[in-house]
């Protein structure tokens, strides 16, 4: 099997050839989406981080947002600075520099203002578009791939249709020599037991372990009950009745094969293979850890109806709910509620919407991009803002 | 006589639980089907909404609810055979922090 993408310096193939305009820090937003708003090809890395931290927290944020420029799926990097961030802008753009890809940088402060650091980034994001317009897409085989996996307002069908359609999906792409990145620790618990099988080494299984339990034990140190938060409100209303019910639904995405190793939040793979990735369970921060790993594509399972993207990557959404397909079309790319009716298996499902994935990493559009649903970006953190 | 019948799934053949495509009135019959194919009529005790589970054994308290022959919870009431199965009759065992807090159960 292969797609159609762009080759890059590094070896890496992107599916999307996006000039990235990345804040340094959260002060640096408004600028990054005035340059986005006026530019072709641009997408903005917003998030709400980059100052006011601990230090690992801004080790972390400044990681972060290098993996992202280095993400296949961008061709160019704007860095834009406000000049008294925490994190460390210097390192931020000598990394991405680094893959080979064009950099350019504006500081808010130093330039004079907003508006001036409008127009120049305007500017800088031009040219870069301009640089990088000019390359075309070459055929190359799947085992360049990484494919992130994500599911979102599940209700009792995603367990069901649409994450097995995701485990078809990414057992195919392991087979092809791929890489698949699942993560979701919260939504581990109470089927850790069955991943831990699944892993490569006994060191591997009790990784699984031990992330597990240190997700379950900060709830504990709180003396809180994790019901109020997971299941969720909608997932409770979507007949899901506890987050060990939710667990077991939630892991039948990542297939059947064997799990090479867990990856902290700003690591990437050291292989091919399927991989777990320590993530809480919200959106925007698990989809930014696997645009973090390298992933150029996503499959994002959801019963209730998510609609959530994320910039430079495209997500093709699967629904297992056939009433919500229905509503919310315009947002879903792959009716898996087929299955819940009896009218399709889950292979067959699989097929359409592995075949769909080939196409969406060669260039066609997901829905999410048709709608410029983009920007669900956010760098999970550990430490308090200070 | 032509409406079509409500159906729900049994994943595992060791669940005491079914899930139900399709919104139920109290006394409604569904057909549920196996893993295996077989399909079982259970009467529904209750309203259930799309996507919900209904018992398929009589479950005493405390006993584990089961669901892709996984345990998903215990109960916290006696279950009867057709009876909702939700939040107001069964319990995470799991991330209770609640529980460690009372020095106790978990």
């Amino acid at each position: 099997m292969k797609f159609c993408g762009y080759i890059r310096k590094d070896g890496s193939v992107g599916t999307r050839n996006y000039v990235a305009v990345i804040p340094a820090v959260v002060c640096a937003n408004e600028v990054v989406e005035n340059i986005v708003y006026s530019t072709k090809m641009t997408e903005g890395i917003l998030h709400h981080q980059g100052c006011c931290q601990t230090p690992p927290d801004l080790k972390r944020v400044t990681d972060s947002l290098i993996k992202i420029g280095e993400n296949p799926n961008v061709g160019a990097a704007l860095i834009v600075s406000l000049g008294c961030e925490g994190v460390d802008t210097d390192r931020l753009e000598k990394e991405i520099r680094a893959t080979g890809k064009p950099v350019e940088r504006v500081n808010i402060q130093e330039i004079g203002g907003t508006s001036k650091a409008i127009q120049k980034g305007i500017d800088l994001a031009q040219k870069l578009a301009l640089e990088i317009s000019g390359q075309q897409r070459e055929e190359v085989d799947l085992s360049k791939l990484t494919m992130g996996i994500k599911c979102g307002a599940s209700d009792t069908t995603s367990g069901i249709a649409s994450n097995p359609v995701i485990g078809y999906v990414a057992d195919k792409i392991v087979e092809a020599g791929g890489t698949v990145i699942f993560g979701e620790t919260t939504e581990f618990i109470g089927a850790e037991h069955i991943l831990q099988r699944r892993a490569k080494t006994p060191e591997v299984a009790a990784d699984i372990k031990r992330i597990v339990d240190d997700i379950e034990n900060r709830a504990k140190a709180i003396g809180v009950d994790m019901r109020k938060g997971q299941p969720t409100p909608g997932n409770i209303e979507g007949g899901l009745s506890t987050i060990e019910e939710k667990s077991l639904g939630a892991i039948v995405k990542s297939g059947t094969k064997t799990i090479e190793g867990v990856l902290e939040y700003t690591e990437k793979p050291c292989g091919k293979g399927l991989w777990i990735k320590n993530t809480p369970g919200r959106e925007i921060e698990v989809l930014t850890a696997m645009a973090i790993g390298g992933a150029q594509v996503m499959l994002f399972s959801t019963g209730r109806g998510a609609p959530q993207g994320f910039p430079v990557v495209p997500i093709i959404k699967i629904c297992g709910n056939p009433i919500t397909y229905d509503r919310m079309c315009n947002d879903m790319d792959i009716n898996a509620g087929k299955i819940v009716v009896g009218e399709k298996s889950i292979e067959e499902v699989g097929e359409e919407t592995l075949a769909k994935l080939l196409r969406v990493a060669s260039g066609e559009v997901a829905k999410g991009e048709a709608i410029k649903y983009t920007k669900s970006m956010d760098i999970y953190t550990l430490g308090p803002v200070i | 006589m032509n409406e079509e019948r409500i159906k729900g799934l049994k994943n595992n053949e060791i669940d005491n639980v079914a899930t139900i495509f399709g919104q139920v009135v109290v006394s409604s019959e569904v057909d549920v089907m196996d893993s295996k194919g077989n399909t079982i009529v259970v009467k529904v005790l209750d309203e259930v909404p799309y996507g919900h589970k209904i018992a398929l054994k009589e479950i005493k308290i405390g006993e584990q609810i089961t669901k892709y022959g996984e345990e998903i919870g215990v109960a916290t009431k006696e279950i009867k055979v057709g009876e909702h199965v939700h939040i107001h009759n069964i319990d995470s065992i799991r991330g209770r922090g609640d529980w460690a807090k009372e020095g106790g159960k978990n």
